[in-house]
């Protein structure tokens, strides 16, 4: 009985942790909204635009996690585009030409970022290459080499006390 | 044999080598700029700082000479410690310069000058910062070096230094020289 009441408060408790945490994570995404605009869908792009856009002067937080101020008037002029009824990206494209690829959190793919993009596959091929050949030659070098005359009588001595063993039992 | 077992510290050694020069010779908050090789945005008269020239728009900034446009602000730190080289510029008298008031309010502004000394031919007030961002500007102090037909040449972000003075300014506006 006091095993069930334990457990039911302890899984009690992984409940209250969860719920809290969750809370905390809608609040932490709502904390710089300053200002909304009133097309619930137009508001929702702008946000998911900003998420995408890097604070300049805080190194790799979006500027809808950022409390800078050249974030929030980055986030103003954002809305503010979407809402003059630039698409998606318009606004990136907008905000590349006055501060460069750097401020898109998610690199483009272009030929000047083109090892950042391909070197992880890259590696995970020379990477898989160099294991499979590793293995291979491991496993051939082990199979070829004949075993030494005291290897030999080592052999010998334990199959012969496995033999007894087994016939003891 | 002997080649393979030098493969793992190569390796480590070619990304050792790569991060010591990240981590001493790279700095993450300089972005390079994409103005470079750009004409400058255009922009309309914007009001003076109160007592500090007559206003000022792009066409200003490409009169035929080689000019500076220098983003600055009475809350700016850095701004203090580069003025003193405006200062001596607009001594010598080879220069222009043009003065941007990023995020400030005109009777800061105005006494910043007044305290400080006024390098600045024309200046122009961006309290909200929206010329700001149609030049990049993330940061202040920024000093941008503009050629005769409205080209940029170069942006220096961060206080302009001694070595910025020689090796970027300097030779630029050489040619203003008459």
């Amino acid at each position: 009985m006091i095993n069930l009441a334990r457990q039911g408060i302890r899984r009690g408790l992984v409940l209250l942790m969860v719920v809290v945490g969750l809370g905390f994570a809608g609040v932490a995404s709502a904390v710089f909204v300053e200002e909304q605009l009133d097309d619930p869908a137009l508001e929702m792009r702008a946000r998911d635009i900003a998420e995408g856009i890097r604070c300049l002067v805080c190194q790799n937080q979006s500027i809808m996690e950022s409390n800078a101020d050249l974030a929030r008037d980055l986030r103003l002029l954002v809305r503010e585009r979407v809402a003059t009824g630039d698409t998606d990206d318009e606004v990136r494209a907008y905000l590349v030409q006055r501060f460069g690829d750097w401020i898109l959190l998610n690199p483009p793919f272009k030929a000047r970022t083109l090892i950042l993009w391909l070197s992880p596959f890259l590696l995970l091929l020379f990477g898989s290459l160099f294991v499979v050949r590793f293995l291979r030659r491991k496993s051939e070098g082990a199979a070829t080499l004949p075993l030494t005359d005291v290897e030999e009588a080592e052999l010998h001595k334990i199959m012969a006390t496995d033999k007894n063993k087994s016939e003891a039992l | 044999m002997k080649l393979s077992f030098f493969a793992p510290v190569l390796t480590f050694a070619v990304i050792a080598g790569v991060m010591f020069y990240a981590l001493f010779f790279l700095d993450p908050t300089l972005i390079p700029s994409e103005f470079v090789d750009r004409k400058v945005p255009e922009f309309s008269a914007l009001e003076p700082v109160p007592g500090y020239g007559p206003d000022l728009s792009s066409e200003n900034l490409s009169d035929g000479k080689v000019v500076l446009f220098n983003v600055f602000a009475s809350w700016c730190v850095a701004c203090l410690i580069e003025h003193p080289v405006f200062m001596k510029l607009k001594a010598e008298g080879n220069v222009e310069i043009f003065g941007l008031n990023y995020k400030d309010t005109p009777e800061a502004a105005a006494k910043w000058l007044a305290k400080n000394g006024n390098p600045y031919t024309r200046t122009g007030m961006d309290p909200k910062g929206r010329l700001g961002i149609e030049f990049g500007v993330y940061g202040v102090p920024e000093t941008f070096i503009i050629g005769p037909d409205g080209t940029i040449l170069d942006k220096i972000i961060g206080a302009v230094t001694a070595n910025d003075l020689k090796t970027r300014i300097l030779p630029r506006i050489a040619g203003n020289k008459k």
